[in-house]
């Protein structure tokens, strides 16, 4: 067998490496700059003390917590009911949850005002009635990857002989979905879940039409507006953040790496 | 006996017909929520936008706003945001590509290929708000590479370039393009078997005539495949360009935000059609990418 061109390997390498870093360096190192000729952490010690920096922080861990468990409680039902009796439908449920990637998230919120905020629902007239229908378009946009590995950890196991087992030793639908099946498919669905979270938390695209400056994504972007340092510092934060959420995935996966196609950009 | 078996299996093929099992209106009961949901949340949006889309302002119905679509002002806004979402495909696809063949079979240390896998998890969903801010700190006009290219003789923006036009979105795009690339074709090149390679060699093919003979035609469904879907996450982009260029690109999805915001367009059935437009085009790219999902699978087992 022929050798592999090494340095052609590491040509590639190296441009892409430079491409990852280079604008984190920049970033990082300009986000330190915000004390004239020293560097300082002052761009962060601000950001920390903003009390609009924590009060949207927490609302949108909110709302990313609240996506993640009505992700689950819809999908993952739905996939294993499918798995074990309708069977015919899993090429519709596999076509409904790509769906999202061909409706981008400014059409989504497009629609969802169109419709919710009038009669009968009137939706957005409330801030509990925003923060719902928040909720709703997020399980929308994360549903891809949250359906991919529920549907992948379900794959992985003899759903079938396992409801049976429960069933002959007396277990209720209730006891076989969240004390049978759901412990089996537990880190599929967690890696699901922290990647639904992770999106959701700076998500910009729905929260600024529907929340405002209530959300996470909407206050970075007012920052930006007008407070050069503090940007480049929440970009860090916000890169800090992703790469916890992607590590945290990664050890529950044991290395394999996931990502999103429908997306929040 | 034999008559017997089958009295039996007739008298089951009977029993079937004759009732249908009661259980299965319950199964359908199941997967209601789900489809509930999908119905308020995903459809009724759609078909409203739709249905709006086929109203003039007096609510009667009309074709008029998809002919509004092919005004120049609408026409440029499609193209731009098809160009950059093309270029940023095409490019991170390329880098992608070469990057997962690097670390797959181009005889780099294993550890660098989990490293990598990583890295692009993390860059592939790190868009929106934050990442234009780092390309403001790194390509704006006071950003890092600017003024060390500068300090080197090259002024980029003396030589057109702006971190708020074409060129600056697509390199930004790019950021979270080519980082997708490399997780979603790794596995296919995982795919490509040693033995035809092997055989290939045998037969007297050097290393050039194997990859434009065999594993290039193995792989261009993947490929095209995985290129098709960063067009569509560039496509719908709207956070990244809105805080990069503060809405003055002409992208289809701001002009759709911007409609929204305010009816700019001082049309609203004009908005709703420009947004099924961008539908249109989403639907007809996944669909490309079922078709040449179908064609990869023949091949790898992904």
């Amino acid at each position: 067998m022929s050798k592999p061109n090494t340095l052609w390997s590491w040509f590639w390498m190296i441009v892409g490496g430079l491409y990852f870093f280079l604008p984190l360096l920049a970033t990082f190192e300009f986000s330190l700059k915000a004390r004239k000729g020293v560097y300082s952490f002052l761009a962060y010690e601000r950001v920390f003390a903003d009390p609009l920096f924590l009060r949207t922080f927490i609302f949108s861990l909110e709302m990313a917590v609240f996506t993640a468990l009505a992700g689950i409680l819809l999908i993952f039902p739905t996939v294993y009911w499918i798995r074990l009796k309708l069977p015919q439908l899993r090429g519709l449920i596999e076509f409904v949850s790509m769906l999202p990637f061909v409706v981008p998230a400014i059409v989504l919120v497009f629609g969802l005002i169109r419709v919710f905020s009038g009669a009968p629902f009137f939706l957005t007239n409330t801030f509990a009635g925003t923060n719902i229908l928040l909720i709703a378009a997020y399980v929308v946009l994360t549903m891809p990857y949250l359906y991919r590995s529920i549907d992948t950890g379900l794959q992985a196991i003899d759903v079938r002989t396992l409801t049976e087992a429960a069933q002959s030793l007396g277990a209720g639908w209730g006891t076989i979905l969240f004390r049978v099946i759901l412990p089996n498919v537990r880190v599929s669905i967690l890696s699901g879940s922290f990647l639904a979270v992770a999106t959701v938390m700076g998500e910009f695209t729905i929260a600024s039409f529907l929340v405002g400056i209530r959300a996470f994504g909407p206050y970075m972007s007012l920052v930006g507006q007008n407070k050069t340092y503090e940007s480049s510092s929440l970009a860090i934060i916000s890169f800090a953040l992703t790469w916890a959420f992607i590590g945290l995935i990664q050890l529950l996966n044991r290395g394999r790496v996931q990502t999103q196609i429908a997306g929040a950009h | 006996m034999l008559s017997n078996l089958r009295q039996n299996s007739s008298k089951q093929r009977d029993a079937r017909h004759a009732r249908p099992v009661p259980s299965s209106l319950l199964n359908w009961l199941g997967v209601l929520p789900f489809f509930l949901f999908i119905f308020l949340f995903v459809f009724l949006p759609s078909f409203s936008l739709v249905s709006g889309s086929f109203q003039d302002r007096q609510g009667n119905f009309t074709f008029q706003n998809y002919l509004d679509l092919f005004s120049p002002s609408i026409l440029s806004a499609y193209w731009v945001t098809i160009r950059i979402s093309l270029t940023s495909a095409l490019g991170g696809g390329l880098l992608g590509f070469f990057m997962a063949y690097a670390v797959t079979l181009g005889g780099l240390p294993k550890g660098l290929r989990n490293a990598l896998l990583t890295f692009s998890g993390v860059a592939s969903n790190f868009a929106g708000v934050p990442l234009a801010f780092a390309f403001i700190a790194t390509l704006g006009r006071t950003g890092m590479v600017t003024v060390l290219l500068k300090l080197a003789g090259i002024d980029l923006y003396d030589r057109g370039f702006s971190l708020y036009s074409f060129w600056g979105l697509t390199l930004t795009y790019l950021y979270f393009q080519f980082p997708l690339m490399i997780l979603i074709i790794t596995p296919a090149l995982d795919g490509l078997k040693r033995e035809w390679r092997e055989a290939a060699e045998n037969l007297g093919a050097s290393s050039w005539t194997y990859w434009r003979r065999v594993a290039l035609p193995v792989l261009t469904p993947s490929i095209l495949g995985a290129m098709i879907l960063l067009f569509g996450n560039a496509f719908g982009a709207y956070a990244t360009a809105l805080s990069l260029t503060g809405g003055f690109i002409n992208l289809i999805t701001i002009l759709i935000g911007s409609q929204i915001k305010g009816d700019v367009l001082q049309n609203t059935g004009l908005g709703y059609a420009l947004a099924i437009g961008m539908v249109i085009v989403m639907a007809g790219a996944i669909l490309i990418y079922y078709l040449l999902r179908r064609r990869s699978e023949r091949w790898l087992r992904l």
